[in-house]
């Protein structure tokens, strides 16, 4: 049972979204932003928040109303309250949506500010985020008795040797942030190493291989230890880099209550990803967390649970009940498609930061 | 030999696991031993249909039973 505002009588709604990077390593953006869009129906305003001008939603004008620039996380939490301040402005954004595990920091700490100038959030706390950060996240699975691959966080290439030693080759090597590899051999252990450092910095994370299937689980959590969505998904069709270019939404009451004990455990608020290995003997073992939706979201709402929606009516503080059923066997099957688009609004874009 | 009461199959012999999002595709006569199946037909029914229906010899028949449930249950489709 769901239970939300009925879209005649809501008024028109301005939902602002990152995320937008909908390419082979895709942000959650469009998405998200597709979600919304059959949720609330045409009585919606998107506002795109970018980083890069070649983020390719900025140009999916059926998509979205008008994007902005805004500064990288590094720029700090000034900068960035200063430029939502202004586009709050021109736009009288009601709910903003940050889809960047990289952004979450940024916009937790400002969530008061941004509240104060009419914009709401649901994001999870700073402590919420530490807790399942990559870096964290074996500790995190001791505390609440979730199986995680055993891993050791190093600084230095020199130091692939003791975990390579105490877990043996495949290994799998993975960025502070994003990104992972699975190696072989020491030579290219390090060469990932290199890779990862270089992309995303310190630390890197070498952690246990476990051969089993892959499944992705999507989630909406409601602050109060409740999952008010679950979709499990595997993953059918795999990139290079690791991400489900097709899958399956699939019936499995152990990844079900997975997730719900992660809820609980953590009183996570906001959407969240597992990412699960399941192996041949059923044990379930959480690769990783993922404080954001995932970029196959809208296989939530195809599937029946329309979480985006759902994160935007708890944002509104509108009442809405736990979902109970979803549809198994519904598929996604990824594409790329060659958008033209003038130089103009290129052009436009990185000029003025505004399309 | 039961098959999974999850398991969706389809006339024209597509198989769907939905615990584990696996498919597979079967042909004509392994369909239609499925369909006996799902209306939860002993094994011996089963098979006295298709020598009923089909020119095979009881001990070919017997042969293919073994693997085509051994295949069913690499597959993971039997609930053992």
């Amino acid at each position: 049972m769901y239970v939300s505002q009925n879209k005649k009588d809501s008024k028109a709604l301005t939902i602002a979204v990152t995320g937008l990077n909908a390419n082979d390593n895709p942000g959650p953006g469009l998405a998200v932003i597709r979600a919304l869009r059959d949720g609330f129906g045409s009585d919606l305003k998107i506002i795109g928040l970018a980083y890069e001008t070649l983020e390719p939603a900025i140009y999916l004008k059926d998509h979205i109303d008008k994007t902005y620039q805004i500064p990288y996380p590094s720029a700090g939490v000034k900068a960035l309250l200063e430029r939502l301040s202004y586009i709050q402005e021109k736009e009288n954004i009601d709910v903003l949506i940050p889809n960047f595990d990289a952004e979450l920091h940024n916009f937790i700490k400002i969530e008061k500010e941004l509240l104060s100038i009419g914009i709401k959030t649901f994001l999870p706390s700073h402590k919420q985020l530490e807790e399942r950060d990559k870096v964290n996240l074996k500790a995190f699975g001791d505390k609440n008795n979730f199986k995680v691959p055993a891993d050791e966080v190093i600084f230095k290439s020199s130091e692939i040797d003791v975990p390579a030693e105490k877990f043996g080759y495949p290994l799998l090597v993975k960025g502070k942030f994003y990104d992972a590899y699975v190696v072989q051999n020491a030579s290219d252990a390090h060469k990932a190493f290199h890779k990862l450092h270089a992309k995303w910095g310190l630390p890197i994370i070498i952690q246990k291989f476990i051969k089993g299937t892959e499944i992705n689980i999507a989630g909406l959590g409601d602050g109060m230890g409740d999952a008010i969505s679950v979709i499990p998904m595997r993953k059918m069709y795999i990139t290079e880099k690791g991400k489900a270019w097709a899958g399956i939404t699939i019936e499995d009451e152990k990844l079900i209550a997975l997730a719900k004990d992660f809820a609980k455990a953590t009183n996570w608020k906001g959407g969240f990803e597992l990412e699960i290995m399941k192996e041949d003997n059923g044990d379930l073992y959480i690769m990783e967390v993922n404080p954001r939706f995932p970029a196959w979201i809208y296989l939530t709402v195809a599937s029946g649970q329309n979480q985006p929606k759902a994160l935007v009516d708890l944002a509104l503080g509108n009442p809405i009940d736990s979902f109970s059923t979803y549809k198994t066997g519904k598929m996604f099957v990824r594409y790329a498609w060659d958008n033209v688009v003038d130089v103009e609004e290129f052009q436009k874009f990185s000029a003025f930061g505004e399309l | 030999m039961k098959l999974k009461s999850n398991i969706a199959t389809s006339e024209n012999g597509f198989i769907f696991n939905p615990a584990t999002g696996d498919s597979f595709t079967s042909n004509g006569i392994a369909a239609e031993i499925l369909a006996y199946m799902k209306l939860a037909e002993s094994e011996q029914e089963i098979k006295k249909r298709i020598i009923d229906k089909y020119e095979v010899e009881p001990s070919q028949l017997e042969r293919d039973w073994d693997d085509y449930m051994l295949q069913l249950k690499e597959a993971n489709l039997l609930d053992l």
